[in-house]
């Protein structure tokens, strides 16, 4: 009776204990998966032209996205000056200067708006910017990006600076150093790579953010000159080419969804390196 | 700056000193000033978010009230909007999304956790955050062209199983409920596994060892005590899982159906308030149909912050028992 | 840090060229290839100019043209009195005014496997599917008007669109014409409050729908259908005869009309005639009476007298009925009127 318990309960760890091995590698697979398959589809399509060339008009072959790939260059340009100051002063006054409930309130607020959704905050790039200018543009689109920025650069920062050993403030501090010089010259410092590391993650992440471009820095056919006309992006034209019925668009927005999933994770990939490194070395 | 530092180490409270220290205290206050100016204006922006979604939607609250949550019919003819086919649409989505996405995200968190040696776990870990990083439209790429094709195949299966259900009924379109919720869980999966598996090993090791020690399988410690212990960080991670698949737009938008109609069934396509804002924003013509679509966005946005709340509740809570 | 090293220059490069005259416009899929077509020709006449239009649909031309964020805009649907009223009182009291391009025709696209015969739909069967009262292929009305066709005993999968469309207001117009429950229950509009159907957006995202659904049905311009070498039927008219959709009937259709309004806002479906193709349309261009731009105002009255003579010549080669002669005399004397 007990033995039979016993083996129940046995076979019952076994099954389970695979299931979970199970739930991982589909989880990891899933990657794999992605990976071959846009690899597969997208690799095969691509050519010096889609660097180069703007698209062509609907029914003609060929062509590329060049205007896109640039496109996304500049949004992400204006997405980092609007991001990555607000974000890292932010970050530097909740890790140096905060006092308790103001700094409870603005952790609260940041992740807050971490968690808007991207196409809420796309509405607000368009009625702040769009609406009054009356125009689709670069910097609407750009903006939406970088208050997307925002809540990850004050975290990733504030975490950093706070990893910086209390002894190297202290010791600048003992030498006579001003709070100010000692966070300018020592802690921040310090923490430079890692903080760098997260701008690049941060920046990966919007760089395959479609929802708020929509409305904001709309799209563009051609060279978008400027910053205050709409523009081409690689995420919003994967969308118009995926949903449309030509054969020719459908093989475009494969080749140009291999070329963001490349960029994403390669600094994805290389920052993750990264960051374990300095890890080991902290250890 | 060599120079500027030199004669401070040491020196007496000479007065040039002291209106050098002076000024530092002042240098102090500025970087103070920025920084602060810079936290408040992230205050600020959120809470010029919420006032701009306000004072854009003030046509439709004024001509709706809370009418517009519960009322079905979405009639820009008639300009007549009703906000619940497509809450219920996100809401069926993402909790279809919960469903798949919980047991497989929990279960590997496991494997990860407990079982897997600590190399393979973590470049396991690594190559299923890398998932999360995945962009959204090429999530919906895939599903157009790859998980569509494939539930049409798979459909009759599920279909002789589950048929009699009235959930899977009438017609399979291939876009439907079912699909997106399918692809959420694939996006949601990395979130519920990089914490859970976190909170999972946060759970002191002596937790564990007791119960192998009375005679407990791994499994039974596994489920009967480390779960329990941190049961409260792993429903955050859900929680922060949710709020991501709430908010969710294009892999959705590519997959949905894009039908605002409330159907039992889990293969009629439906509709996601984020689906509805993306595809509609820029073509809603006159002032009501837009306000229309934005008061929908500051429901999407009272959403997420409700659950994110929630989540980060749990999460600190769990963290605060993983490490007592 | 390299990274933005990288992008500065590449931005700024392409910043500096900006001496471009860049002219958006937005609107209709349903004359989106012809359009593409014209812009890129134009643009290579005239490197300097550039119309960059994006389809996104007849609501999104009205509704952004009003607003003021694109230059102009495009719609299949004319726009309603209240929508002119509308944009007269966003724009100071200047109004807008409506430029025919090309004709075209709605067509009921299917996906039907194992059907190779063009189909026939009579009024009352495509108001039925519509309606959500006709659900099988092998309903008693479809089988009546496709005599030796065995249809399939399944499901009618009913694809509209999901965004505000001109193709949908010509489809929503006809089906309104001939079926007094449709206009009743429905009505017109270039969205509308459907009964039945999955959504695709854009002329793109529901012929990319039907052909990714097999026993789909839905509804496109020609040109699409045509260009994506999909099944599409016939539709009787109101003389009762079975016509292709195609120039000739949609030609025949624009000739029906006796008495052309001064704003061209004209509806041509379910037109008499035997040969008249009975779901077709104008589509405009919704230009505002005042450009304040010297260089856009020139560009674009420039553009207009050319799409009037060279690039009527382009559109029969891709599937869309050039304009009749009398009417682009009109809108010759009509583009005065812009200032």
């Amino acid at each position: 009776m007990t033995s039979l318990h016993t083996l129940r309960r046995k076979a019952v760890n076994a099954v389970m204990l695979s299931l979970t091995g199970l739930c991982t590698f589909a989880a990891a697979g899933t990657l794999v998966f992605i990976l071959g398959y846009l690899f597969v589809h997208g690799a095969k399509d691509l050519s010096l032209d889609f660097f180069t060339k703007l698209p062509t008009p609907v029914g003609e072959t060929g062509g590329g996205m060049a205007n896109a790939i640039v496109g996304s260059a500049k949004l992400l340009l204006i997405a980092m000056l609007v991001g990555v100051p607000i974000g890292f002063l932010g970050g530097v006054y909740l890790a140096e200067f905060g006092g308790a409930t103001f700094s409870f309130l603005v952790r609260y607020v940041t992740d807050l708006l971490n968690g808007v959704p991207s196409i809420v905050i796309g509405i607000f790039a368009y009625t702040l910017i769009v609406l009054p200018q009356k125009h689709f543009s670069t910097i609407a689109g750009g903006l939406a990006l970088g208050v997307m920025m925002i809540p990850i650069a004050v975290r990733s920062t504030e975490e950093f600076l706070r990893a910086v050993p209390a002894s190297l403030r202290e010791g600048a501090m003992a030498l006579g150093a001003s709070r100010t010089k000692s966070i300018l010259t020592v802690v921040i410092p310090a923490a430079k790579n890692g903080i760098m590391t997260g701008i690049m993650l941060n920046l990966a992440r919007v760089a395959g953010e479609t929802a708020p471009l929509l409305f904001t820095s709309f799209s563009n056919r051609f060279w978008s000159p400027g910053w205050e006309q709409p523009t081409a992006a690689l995420p919003v034209m994967i969308f118009t080419y995926a949903i449309s019925p030509y054969e020719d668009w459908h093989q475009q927005a494969w080749a140009a969804g291999f070329v963001l999933l490349m960029l994403v994770l390669s600094v994805n990939i290389i920052a993750r390196l990264l960051l374990a490194k300095r890890k080991h070395v902290a250890r | 700056m060599a120079a500027t530092s030199t004669p401070l180490a040491g020196s007496g409270p000479s007065r040039s000193a002291r209106s050098f220290i002076e000024r530092l205290r002042s240098g102090d206050q500025v970087a103070h000033a920025i920084t602060l100016a810079a936290a408040a204006s992230i205050l600020l922006l959120t809470g010029l978010l919420v006032y701009e979604l306000f004072i854009h939607s003030s046509e439709t609250r004024a001509k709706f009230g809370w009418s517009f949550l519960f009322t079905q019919t979405w009639d820009p003819v008639a300009d007549e909007y009703g906000a619940l086919p497509f809450i219920y649409g996100t809401l069926v989505s993402s909790a279809l999304a919960l469903l798949i996405g919980i047991p497989l995200g929990v279960g590997a968190a496991i494997f990860l956790a407990e079982l897997a040696p600590p190399k393979i776990s973590d470049a396991l870990t690594f190559l299923i955050e890398l998932l999360a990083a995945v962009p959204s439209v090429i999530y919906g790429l895939l599903g157009i062209f790859v998980l569509v094709p494939l539930l049409r195949i798979v459909e009759p299966a599920i279909r002789s199983v589950l048929g009699w259900t009235p959930l899977f009924q009438g017609p399979f379109y291939g876009v439907s409920l079912f699909s997106a919720g399918v692809v959420l869980s694939v996006m949601i999966v990395p979130f519920i596994i990089s914490i859970s598996r976190e909170v999972i090993r946060a759970v002191p090791a002596d937790q564990r060892e007791a119960a192998l020690a009375l005679g407990a399988t791994r499994w039974e410690a596994t489920w009967d005590v480390v779960i329990p212990y941190a049961k409260s960080g792993i429903l955050g991670s859900i929680f922060l899982a949710l709020a991501r698949s709430l908010g969710e737009t294009m892999a959705v938008t590519m997959v949905i159906g894009n039908d605002p109609k409330i159907k039992a069934s889990l293969f009629a396509p439906g509709y996601s308030i984020a689906a509805v804002i993306a595809n509609e924003f820029t073509e809603a013509t006159g002032d009501i149909y837009t306000s229309a679509l934005i008061e929908l966005g500051l429901v999407l946005f009272g959403l997420t912050i409700v659950i994110n709340a929630l989540a980060r509740a749990l999460v600190a809570t769990g963290n605060r028992g993983g490490n007592a | 840090m390299k990274f933005i090293l990288f992008l500065l220059p590449v931005a700024m490069a392409l910043t500096a060229s900006g001496q471009q005259v860049l002219i958006n416009a937005a609107g209709a899929t349903f004359p989106y290839p012809m359009y593409s077509k014209w812009f890129d020709e134009y643009h290579k006449k005239f490197p300097k100019l550039q119309f960059n239009y994006q389809s996104i649909g007849s609501g999104g031309g009205i509704k952004q043209v009003t607003e003021g964020t694109v230059d102009f805009g495009a719609s299949d649907g004319p726009m309603t009195d209240k929508q002119i009223a509308d944009f007269r009182a966003k724009h100071g009291g200047s109004g807008v005014l409506h430029f025919p391009t090309v004709l075209g025709a709605d067509v009921p696209v299917y996906n039907l496997p194992g059907v190779a015969q063009q189909l026939n739909f009579t009024p009352e069967a495509l108001a039925g599917i519509f309606l959500g009262k006709i659900t099988k292929w092998n309903d008693a009305e479809l089988v009546k008007a496709n005599p030796g066709v065995s249809l399939p005993a399944k499901d009618i999968i009913v694809v509209h669109r999901s965004d505000g469309s001109g193709t949908t207001y010509v489809w929503v117009d006809y089906l309104s014409k001939v079926s007094k429950e449709w206009e009743t229950k429905v009505g017109r509009g270039t969205s509308v409050n459907w009964p039945v159907g999955l959504g695709g957006k854009g002329n793109e995202g529901v012929s990319g729908q039907v052909k990714q659904t097999p026993n789909s049905l839905g509804y496109i311009e020609l040109v699409y259908a045509v260009q994506n070498k999909m099944a599409y039927g016939k539709v009787k008219n109101a003389a009762g005869t079975f016509v292709a959709p195609g120039l000739a009937g949609v030609t025949a259709a624009a000739a029906s009309v006796k008495d052309m309004p001064a704003d061209f806002r004209v509806s041509i479906t379910n037109a008499p005639g035997k040969d008249s193709y009975p779901i077709a349309s104008f589509t405009w261009l919704l230009i505002p009476e005042k450009i304040t731009d010297p260089t856009k105002k020139k560009a674009i009255k420039e553009f207009l007298a050319w799409m009037l003579v060279e690039g009527q010549k382009m559109s029969a080669v891709l599937g869309y009925a050039p304009l009749p002669a009398t009417m682009i005399a009109n809108e010759q004397k009509a583009i005065a009127k812009i200032l």
